[in-house]
């Protein structure tokens, strides 16, 4: 049965999971695109300069689709969850209200990066392109701030009749979450772009041998994701650490530890049982969850014993969509791995057998998001901000939800298809000096 | 510092980014109005130029409404939180206007070129370009009615305090609003086309009717529709000469537009918006959402201080940006 709450958080999941699509292209098509311009700067090949513009071009797309998923998601966040807007709102006011000066520039900037190669300098184009990526990234940090509020919250008093109040908005937003999600979910941005870029191009080289803007392109777009590949473990214990630390109940659920011990095992794959409260089939290894969360082999680890049955989060899904997302940085890293023997081998980077791994892992890094994503906020259920609102009291009195949903899944399926086809006429577009 | 109200500045900043969306985001808007209108010999010339003025700022132009919507949760969220409820489903049939304008307007630049594909994708841009004012128009006037209740789930099953002639008419009365800036900006964008431009400036004029008619009704109508609004533009020191200043606006404008005059009209045209919205806000002061929610009812001091801090630091670099955007595409 939809109750109208699950129809909530579904339709809150599904815009989400919609926009975040849209908004890793906003963080790391950027990216890609100022790193052709510099090289088309630096080396006069009119190759480079297609590459960019060709990326500018895929990238006004996928933008203006984002800017109205995001929207969506600025009422939904009211429309669907007032009593959680009505106390939180204030709390989150400040990086939420940074993001919009941020957007603001990101908006500008590409407007000038799409529309302004004949009317401003090449200078001011590149520092425009440069705008983009940087106001990109930053207000992806700043929305992950007041997640990580909802996470981690901090910097509220409590009124006399037992309200939550805002009291230092500052400290709500530097949350002890707030650092370490941004520095993952970006890097994260950066991979799944890279390795998105580097399928394209692969799949056009496949097709059509040795297209000087294609092998640009592919080699571009390897070297952002192997990068971001290799550094994406670090940051991984960076916010594997914090979650430790700040948020025991969540790490429980992902690893799906169910008793406190010291010497945790680290929990790879398996179907944990609620009922019967184990892990089933899962590989252990002894200790490790122990070494990396407490930097010590026989550190303790509070297991879900120790949470309250109705606070415990669905530890099903969280558990299985994180595993989903290291799985995505093992298949990643085996890419890594290839993209890096290329440098020694230059020839193997446009063998069929090397593009075809490559067209493999476009969609992985992406995948990897979503399942990450759903990880964390599985995770924080059943509070929508941990330990002081529960998801169950913010939801909006409003009923047909259960309708609104529907129509949203509708638009949001019918946006993904004809957008899909668009990139495609694009992707598919004449082969050689661009367009 | 001692004698300035934060909530009272929040408020009049909210209202000057209301404005500011409605000059920019309200025109790109409106200019699909036209579009879903465009008719006679220079049709395609037509919707030409309104694309080529809308593609490269209405992003940009669009990000008002997402910073109004952020300060109205953060410094006054008792009103966005009842406003929400209340106004649940206009606001999200708004949603699905905005969603569609914004991505049929780059699927249109992006589709094939065939004549039936453009159409349709046209079709889509021109209707929600059209609808999401009055949606929204309808959330404004209903607002204004005063008829919700500012704990929001008290609103009895079945009364849908928007679906009321106010509301409806403020609806059409922003569509107008709307339009008749695209259009006087239009001919702007159109110098160099003289034909395009008596064509922009003949529907100017068209929307200048409109506006006057409909300012007329909604006026009238808030006598029982929206009473306190009602109240501040019959009973405030304010009242008369405010109402004289837009008469005055809106008459002179139309003057300009008749002596093809284009940039004085754009200005008068401008300020004439800013009038309208500014009385609006100044007729509902101090409420923020009428009857029981008032500036007052704002975030703790802490909050509005710090929001205020941020948006006095943003606006800076953001000015600057803007100006930039706009010198290099409509200078
Ligand atoms: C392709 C993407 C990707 C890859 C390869 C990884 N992650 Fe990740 N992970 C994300 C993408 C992501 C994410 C979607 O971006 C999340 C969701 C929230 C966030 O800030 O980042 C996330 C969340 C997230 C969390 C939950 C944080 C919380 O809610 O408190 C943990 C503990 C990890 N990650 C740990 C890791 C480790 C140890 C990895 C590798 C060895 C790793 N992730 C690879
Ligand atoms: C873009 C990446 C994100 C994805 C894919 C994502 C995914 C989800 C999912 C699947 C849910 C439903 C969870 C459930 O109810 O069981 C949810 C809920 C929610 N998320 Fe996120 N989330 C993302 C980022 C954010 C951010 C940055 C914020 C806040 C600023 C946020 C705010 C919320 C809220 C308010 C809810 C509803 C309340 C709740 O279910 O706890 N999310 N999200
Ligand atoms: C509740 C959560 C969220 C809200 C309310 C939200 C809101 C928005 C809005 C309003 C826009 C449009 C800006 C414009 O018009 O240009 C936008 C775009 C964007 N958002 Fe989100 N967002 C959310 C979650 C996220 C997350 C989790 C990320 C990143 C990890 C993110 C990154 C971006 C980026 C980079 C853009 C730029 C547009 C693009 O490139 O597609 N957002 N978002």
């Amino acid at each position: 049965m939809l109750t109208e709450l699950l129809a909530a958080r579904t339709q809150m999941g599904l815009s989400l999971a919609f926009h975040i699509v849209f908004a890793t292209a906003g963080i790391g098509m950027p990216l890609l695109m100022v790193g052709a311009e510099i090289a088309w700067l630096r080396t006069g090949e009119p190759a480079w300069l297609a590459l960019s513009k060709r990326w500018a071009k895929g990238t006004a797309i996928l933008f203006a689709v984002g800017a109205v998923s995001g929207t969506v998601l600025s009422f939904e966040l009211g429309l669907l969850w007032p009593r959680f807007m009505e106390v939180a709102g204030p709390l989150v006011g400040l990086p939420f209200a940074m993001e919009g000066f941020a957007f603001f520039l990101e908006a500008i900037c590409l407007g000038i990066v799409l529309y302004g190669w004949d009317r401003v300098s090449p200078a001011a184009h590149l520092a425009a392109g440069i705008g983009v990526a940087v106001s990109g990234a930053l207000s992806a940090a700043f929305v992950i701030s007041a997640n990580g509020f909802m996470n981690t919250p901090q910097g509220y008093g409590v009124g006399p009749d037992g309200a939550l109040v805002a009291a230092d908005p500052l400290a709500a937003m530097l949350n002890p979450m707030a650092a370490p999600m941004a520095l993952h979910a970006l890097v994260a941005s950066w991979l799944a772009i890279g390795w998105v870029a580097a399928a394209t191009h692969a799949w056009r080289l496949r097709r059509d041998p040795g297209d000087p803007v294609d092998r640009r392109g592919l080699a571009l777009g390897l070297w952002v994701a192997v990068v971001a590949t290799l550094a994406q473990p670090l940051t991984g214990h960076v916010i594997g650490g914090a979650t430790a630390h700040h948020q025991p109940a969540k790490l429980d659920a992902l690893e799906a530890l169910w008793e406190t011990q010291r010497g945790a095992p680290f929990t790879i794959g398996g179907w944990p049982d609620e009922a019967a409260q184990t892990t089933r089939y899962a590989i252990e290894v002894p200790k490790l969850l122990s070494l990396i969360a407490f930097h010590h082999a026989d550190a303790e680890v509070m297991g879900l014993d120790a949470v309250a049955p109705e606070d415990r989060p669905p530890v099903v899904a969280a558990h299985l969509a994180y595993q989903i997302m290291l799985a995505t940085e093992g298949l990643m890293g085996v890419g890594a791995v290839a993209a890096l023997a290329t440098l020694w081998r230059p020839r193997w980077r446009e063998h069929p057998a090397f593009l075809g791994l490559v067209l493999l892992l476009g969609p992985v890094g992406m995948i990897g998001i979503e399942a990450g994503w759903c990880a964390t906020e599985l995770g924080r259920q059943p509070w929508i901000v941990a330990g002081l609102m529960r998801t169950a009291d913010a939801v909006t009195p409003v009923g047909g939800i259960r309708i609104s949903v529907i129509g949203f899944t509708l638009v949001y399926l019918g946006l993904a298809a004809v957008t899909a086809v668009l990139l495609q006429r694009q992707i598919a577009g004449p082969a050689g000096g661009g367009h | 510092m001692s004698g300035l109200d934060p909530n009272l500045a929040v408020a009049g900043v909210l209202t000057a980014v209301l404005c500011a969306w409605v000059l920019t985001g309200g025109a790109d808007l409106g200019g699909g109005l036209w579009d879903l209108l465009a008719a006679g010999p220079r049709k395609v010339a037509q919707r030409r130029a309104i694309a080529l003025a809308i593609a490269p700022i209405w992003e940009a132009n669009h990000v008002w409404l997402i910073v109004a919507i952020v300060i109205t949760f953060v410094a006054f969220p008792r009103a966005f939180a009842a406003i929400s409820i209340a106004l649940h489903w206009p606001l999200t049939l708004m949603l699905l206007g905005v969603v569609l304008r914004g991505a049929s307007f780059v699927f249109r630049a992006y589709a094939a070129r065939a004549e039936p594909v453009q159409a349709r994708w046209s079709a889509v841009f021109a209707s929600a370009s059209a609808a999401t004012p009055i949606l929204l128009g309808v959330v404004l006037g209903a607002i204004a009615s005063g008829r919700i209740d500012a704990d929001g789930d008290a609103i009895p099953p079945g009364t849908l305090p928007w679906l009321a002639p106010f509301p409806v008419v403020v609806g059409l009365l922003t569509l107008a609003i709307f339009a008749f800036l695209a259009a006087v900006y239009l001919t702007l964008d159109t110098r160099e086309e003289p034909a395009l431009q008596e064509d922009f400036r003949r529907r100017g004029l068209g929307a200048a009717a409109a506006v006057f008619c409909l300012a007329w009704a909604a006026f009238f109508l808030a006598r029982t529709g929206a009473p306190a609004i009602w109240h501040g533009l019959w009973h405030s020191a304010w009242a008369v000469p405010l109402q004289l200043a837009v008469a005055a606006c809106g008459l002179s404008c139309i003057g300009a537009l008749w002596t093809r005059r284009y940039r004085l009209a754009r200005d008068l045209g401008a300020a004439q918006v800013v009038l309208v919205v500014g009385g609006w806000a100044a007729s509902q002061y101090p409420h923020v959402l009428p009857p029981h929610l008032t500036v007052a009812d704002a975030a703790p001091a802490v909050v509005v201080w710090w929001l205020l801090g941020v948006l006095a630091v943003g606006a800076v670099p953001l000015a600057v940006a803007y100006a930039t955007l706009m010198r290099v595409f409509k200078g």
